[in-house]
């Protein structure tokens, strides 16, 4: 069973079988389409979203705040976990400010965002940043902190300056560490961005399935459902191709 | 050059584990002395084992050599000078592999020229270091995917492209099966008699020290002292399988000295 055929096929029989489940569920619980829609409802309605484009138009908004904000979260927070990992004085310093603002969920930002970024692309790309950099830094922070001290051993008999150890250790033993963290980071984000679309904008993903509900449209929300949960194993997809780079490997159980 | 002359030299640590291990003399906070009053002398282009229980202090005094350590009293020269800090003049083989995983083999041996100008001559000097520890072939292979006898080459070739005055060797064999021991060993004293660096290997294997040293230098129980420093004038290559000769003599003593009684 452990052919690439196999690989292949499973998927698409464990989708078959959840659909087949949903169809049946619809059938024999009685309930109005209103309630719950059918496969074959959602799947028409799907076919009206793409035909009008408005599907292409909602993802690309809400890629586009994910990107630019786990871009963000990525660019400030692995130089950050790096400052944090190396320098003991600078983790006492900012540790304690991470570890407390961490745990408050992005979504608690949301009136502080409105008010300081209006409405708009602004406040849900600091939402996605802020959902995305504390991960980020404290993830950095332990990779750096984990560093095989060997490692530094032979920097040091090899006479390497700072910026060498900076570039031939800890960034490249960092990388595996930092892959594994930005895959389940961009996942937090992805989640963060639909709930972010319900507030402050008028388009997006999240926006369609709060608009779709006003409109008591249930068939669009479950198509928005969906396409967020592909484009999620998209996003998934993507990383873990990162995590096959030659000189990462080393470091890297796919799963 | 590689003249060594360690004297009057002791290390203490304190005990920072809080755990209780049955090892352990000092409760914790406590200093635990691991050298005391160690003297030798190194010749240039000696190669020299060190034998001792585990624990002793075998890799501590080959860190401080290395200057990855400092001693906490006396005095290490190299060549007339105190050592001031880890130097590419001395390069320490790791006990576990020191080869950087994120770079191939050739990224690996080309560390230690990565200041050289011209590419062609470097990637000649890279290559036939690779070709002396027998790795050619191998050169874009990242460490993960080589063995553990080729890490050790590996490790070996990065070490003497840089052309160091001394080698240190922290028990460069461990870990590996009887056979690649056997012929790696050959090949380090072949590159010693080749290349005569300075040598420093821990060991702790009897007859590692017996077949490769020109000295061998035996380390009591912690906090260690030397109990044996003896120079083993035999010409290689060696053999200590035929009884009563000095050097079957030796392994006896040696075997005795460190806790086991009726060599086999
Ligand atoms: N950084 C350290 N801090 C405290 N104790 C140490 C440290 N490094 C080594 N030791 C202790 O020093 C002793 C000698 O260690 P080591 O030199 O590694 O022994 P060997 O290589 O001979 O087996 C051991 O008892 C070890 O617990
Ligand atoms: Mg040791």
């Amino acid at each position: 069973m452990n052919s690439v055929f196999a690989h292949r096929i499973a998927p698409f029989l464990s989708f078959t079988v959840l659909a087949l489940l949903w169809e049946a569920a619809v059938r024999f619980a009685g309930l109005d389409s209103h309630v719950l829609p059918g496969p074959s409802q959602v799947f028409h309605s799907m076919i009206e979203l793409i035909k009008d484009g408005s599907i292409f138009k909602h993802t690309v908004a809400s890629l586009f705040r994910v990107t630019a904000g786990f871009y963000l979260a990525a660019m400030l927070g692995i130089p950050l976990g790096i400052v944090l990992g190396r320098s003991h004085i600078a983790s006492l310093l900012f540790n304690p400010i991470i570890h407390f603002l961490r745990p408050i969920s992005p979504l608690a930002w949301i009136p502080l965002a409105m008010l300081w970024f209006g409405i708009g692309d602004k406040p849900a790309v600091f939402l996605i940043f802020l959902a995305s950099f504390f991960p980020i830094v404290v993830s950095t922070t332990v990779a750096v902190q984990s560093i095989n001290p060997t490692f530094f051993h032979v920097a040091a008999n090899f006479d390497f300056s700072r910026m060498e150890v900076l570039q031939k250790i800890v960034i490249p033993a960092i990388v595996p560490a930092i892959i594994t963290a930005l895959r389940l980071t961009v996942t937090i984000a992805w989640i963060v961005v639909v709930a972010a679309e319900m507030i402050a904008v008028q388009s997006g993903l999240g926006y369609l399935i709060l608009d779709a509900r006003n409109g008591l449209r249930l068939d669009q929300v479950m198509n928005g459902m969906i396409v967020i949960g592909l484009i999620g194993i998209l996003l998934d997809w993507i990383m873990r191709r990162l995590g096959q780079i030659d000189s990462a490997a080393w470091g890297i159980r796919q799963p | 050059m590689g003249h060594i002359v360690i004297s009057g030299l002791n290390k203490q640590f304190i005990n920072r584990r809080k755990t209780k291990r049955e090892d352990d003399i000092a409760p914790f906070g406590q200093v635990v002395p691991v050298l005391e009053d160690i003297n030798i002398e190194i010749e240039d282009g000696e190669m020299v084992c060190f034998l001792g229980p585990s624990g002793c202090g075998k890799s501590t005094l080959m860190r401080i050599v290395a200057g990855f350590d400092r001693q906490s009293s006396g005095s290490v020269m190299i060549d007339g000078k105190e050592i001031t800090g880890p130097s590419s003049d001395n390069i320490f083989v790791f006990q576990h592999s020191g080869l950087l995983p994120w770079m191939t083999v050739s990224q690996n041996v080309e560390l230690g020229l990565r200041h050289m100008e011209n590419a062609h001559e470097k990637c000649e000097k890279i290559q036939e270091y690779i070709e002396m520890v027998e790795l050619e072939g191998f050169e874009d292979h990242y460490p993960h995917q080589l063995s553990g006898g080729m890490l050790r080459r590996a490790e070996l070739a990065r070490a003497l492209v840089v052309n160091p005055d001394i080698l240190i060797m922290d028990e460069p064999f461990s870990g590996l099966d009887f056979l690649t021991h056997m012929k790696l060993r050959e090949e380090v004293v072949n590159m010693h008699q080749f290349l005569g660096k300075t040598i420093l290997i821990v060991t702790h294997d009897i007859d590692d020290a017996l077949v490769m040293g020109d000295r061998v230098i035996v380390f009591s129980r912690r906090p260690s002292q030397i109990k044996l420093n003896r120079k083993l004038d035999f010409s290689h290559p060696r053999n200590f399988f035929k009884k009563d000769t000095e050097l079957a003599k030796l392994r006896d003593e040696l075997f005795f000295m460190l806790g086991v009684n009726y060599a086999v």
